[in-house]
């Protein structure tokens, strides 16, 4: 099986290079040490215009994880939060997460991103105004600045966000259009996520938490010994779709200018032309995130399988 | 998923696969296919006033649409049997190599590696332009070289997204693009103020600030003209025969601004002594023959669309909200560098 996928990969590779090469279309990777000849808005690493290209793709898979691996933690949080109030014995409660579901996975979340994003940066002031709810922190259109501390040569000190020129300059800043991805990924991830809690709770089935209550336990040490793991087991294989699905969902980033992997995969092919190539390498890249995410959950769901079938 | 995720985001896996994957192109086969299929497939931009915008309607109006149903006149005698495609800049070309176009007029800037290494060939250029600044007003901005630290808003897979970067490193001072896909959301975060400045070519600059601003008067283009934007249409390369069909009306239709020869008078001018004349609307020499078309080919363009200065003059000129002087735009002895070879 796997080697015919090889043979017809194979083929079809061979088939893409021969007709590129025919159509005067260059093909190769080597256009990945070439200067990449642009600047990218944010990152984690230091990074300009004169470095090679593998290092603005570098900026881009940090900026997706550093998008994704938040949000995944915010919904996975926020989500549980929500799942266990649809259960909750207060009615206004329930009614409230009800809504919030309903409400937030029934939009697309392409129009909740940007509905985010223009909500930040029209209600925002311009970075002469930026609000400073605390000292050392901005906030503005710009984003949000905070305080950073930094050590260069032997001394170490709080690198302080300003005004300079038109923006705000120093600190540790996190971009709007940051803010609207991460936002948006984890309330449209955390509805879901909550159903799945939900779900997973109610499949507990009533004779094992009435044969908890027979025991003498009380509902907190029933909640944390028999119904959470009892859930736990349904919960995490799809726990990992959405853990995948939001990995994938970041791409939608490049509608609101964040600089994730694909939008430098974009800017790559329009300073480059070498679409195929770069394709290739988002896919790589995307293909093996999900591996490792789903390696990662199953290697966690079969502990909490095995703790439950004992 | 994976399709979908390219769908969503504009990268045209499926066209380059299909495209790239298949036979490669045969020449000469462009007109065949229009003839069959009864339609040119003309890929334009998704909106942009002046060069090609749908109305509430669905009709599209602008300096690269016209030229598509100038070319529909020529080939298949009816203007109106243009498919209009809306493009974002990432999917042009990939439209045009995979075939879903056959010709793509769409305020695209013509340069060595677009010509040379993506299997498409630039026939000629439609606008002669270059990238600037659009600046609210309020930030009292006399020149590009203030923009220290700026943010500014500029669409990918544009040239201009290129040369936002060599010039302010050139000018080694530090600016912060903001990226977008879209061209709406892009110039939505200009205008909200997400971005001190928002770059594109002149024209594209006039187009958001006359047509998509609320009080255009609020916001200005900055003096720094910072690059070269030859926009021109373009063809798949290997079919000679279309590449000259295109190539040539664009001609036919500055030389009938030359010669005087309009929307209005066309018709009239047909029985002209003046010899040019005659051999362009193909009274007295058949030229359409040497295209594979017929001689009435330039005749039709003209008589659907006007010359040159007519398509000018309605979409970014004096008659258009663009208001757009025509400097470089005018013909040769007119001040500007359009200048067609003889069509004989
Ligand atoms: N001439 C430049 C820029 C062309 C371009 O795409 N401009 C933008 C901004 S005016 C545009 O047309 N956007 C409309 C769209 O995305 O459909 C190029 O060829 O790269």
């Amino acid at each position: 099986m796997v080697s015919i996928l090889g043979v017809l990969l194979a083929w079809l590779g061979h088939n893409v290079l021969d007709n590129m090469r025919e159509r005067g279309i260059r093909a190769g990777f080597d256009f990945l040490f070439d200067p990449a000849g642009f600047e990218i808005g944010e990152g984690i690493l230091s990074y300009d215009a004169a470095q090679p290209l593998w290092r603005a793709f570098a900026m881009g898979i940090l900026n997706t994880l550093r998008v994704a691996i938040p949000s995944i933690v915010i919904a996975t949080l926020l989500g549980s939060l929500i799942g266990l109030g649809r259960l909750s014995t207060t009615p206004s409660l329930r009614k409230l997460c009800g809504f919030c579901v309903e409400s937030l996975r029934n939009i697309p979340l392409l129009l909740q991103l940007l509905m985010w994003y223009f909500a930040l940066t029209s209600l925002l002031p311009d970075a002469s105004d930026a609000i400073s709810p605390l000292p050392g922190v901005l906030i503005s259109k710009g984003g949000l600045f905070l305080p950073a501390w930094s050590c260069v040569g032997g001394g170490c000190s709080w690198n302080l966000p300003h005004l300079e020129g038109f923006g705000i300059e120093g600190g540790w800043s996190l971009s709007p259009e940051y803010l609207a991805v991460l936002t948006a990924l984890s309330l449209y991830s955390a509805v879901f996520i909550a159903e799945i809690v939900r779900g997973g709770i109610q499949s507990v089935s009533a004779g094992q938490i009435a044969a908890a209550q027979a025991l003498g336990m009380r509902p907190l040490q029933i909640l944390r010994h028999i119904t959470i793991p009892l859930a736990l087991r349904a919960i995490v294989p799809a726990l990992t779709n959405q853990f995948l699905n939001l990995s994938k969902n970041s791409s939608l980033a490049v509608a609101v200018g964040y600089p994730e992997l694909v939008s430098i995969a974009n800017t790559s092919i329009n300073q480059s032309g070498r679409a195929f190539e770069c394709i290739v390498i988002v896919m790589a890249v995307y293909l093996t995130l999900s591996l490792i995410t789903a390696l990662l959950m199953n290697l966690y769901n079969a502990r909490v399988a095995l703790r439950g079938a004992k | 998923m994976i399709h979908s995720l390219f769908r969503r985001t504009g990268l045209a896996v499926p066209f380059i696969l299909a495209a790239l994957a298949s036979t490669p192109a045969h020449a000469g086969k462009t007109l065949d296919a229009i003839k069959q299929r009864g339609n040119i497939q003309c890929g334009v931009s998704t909106g942009v006033a002046g060069f090609s915008l749908p109305d509430s309607k669905g009709v599209w109006s602008g300096l690269d649409v016209d030229f598509c149903r100038g070319i529909a006149a020529a080939v298949l005698g009816d203007p109106n049997k243009v498919n209009f495609v809306p493009l974002n800049p990432q999917q042009r070309f990939s439209a045009l190599q995979s075939g879903e176009v056959d010709l793509l007029a769409r305020n695209t800037t013509w340069s060595l590696s677009r010509d040379a290494s993506l299997g498409l060939s630039f026939t000629g250029v439609n606008y002669y332009d270059g990238q600037g600044f659009l600046v609210p007003k309020k930030l009292k901005l006399t020149s590009a070289k203030q923009l220290k630290n700026a943010e500014i808003c500029v669409q990918s897979g544009t040239t201009n997204e290129k040369n936002l970067a060599d010039y302010f490193r050139a000018q080694n001072i530090k600016i912060k693009p903001v990226v977008f896909e879209g061209f709406e959301a892009s110039f939505k975060a200009f205008f909200s103020g997400r971005c001190q400045a928002y770059t594109t070519d002149i024209s594209g600059l006039a187009g958001v600030r006359n047509k998509e601003a609320k009080n255009p008067d609020d916001y200005v283009i900055l003096p720094e003209v910072i690059s070269k934007e030859p926009l021109g249409p373009a063809v798949r390369r290997g079919d000679d025969e279309w590449f000259a069909i295109v190539r040539w009306t664009a001609f036919a239709l500055i030389e009938a601004e030359e010669y005087g020869i309009t929307k209005a008078n066309v018709v009239s001018l047909k029985d002209s002594k003046d010899p040019n004349i005659g051999r362009l609307l193909g009274s007295t020499e058949d030229s359409g023959k040497l295209l594979g078309l017929d001689r009435e080919w330039a005749f039709r363009a003209v008589k659907a669309v006007g010359n040159y200065g007519e398509i000018f003059a309605r979409n970014v000129g004096p008659d258009s909200v663009l208001k757009l002087p025509r400097g470089l735009n005018n013909l040769w002895n007119k001040g500007g560098i359009l200048y067609a070879p003889p069509i004989r």
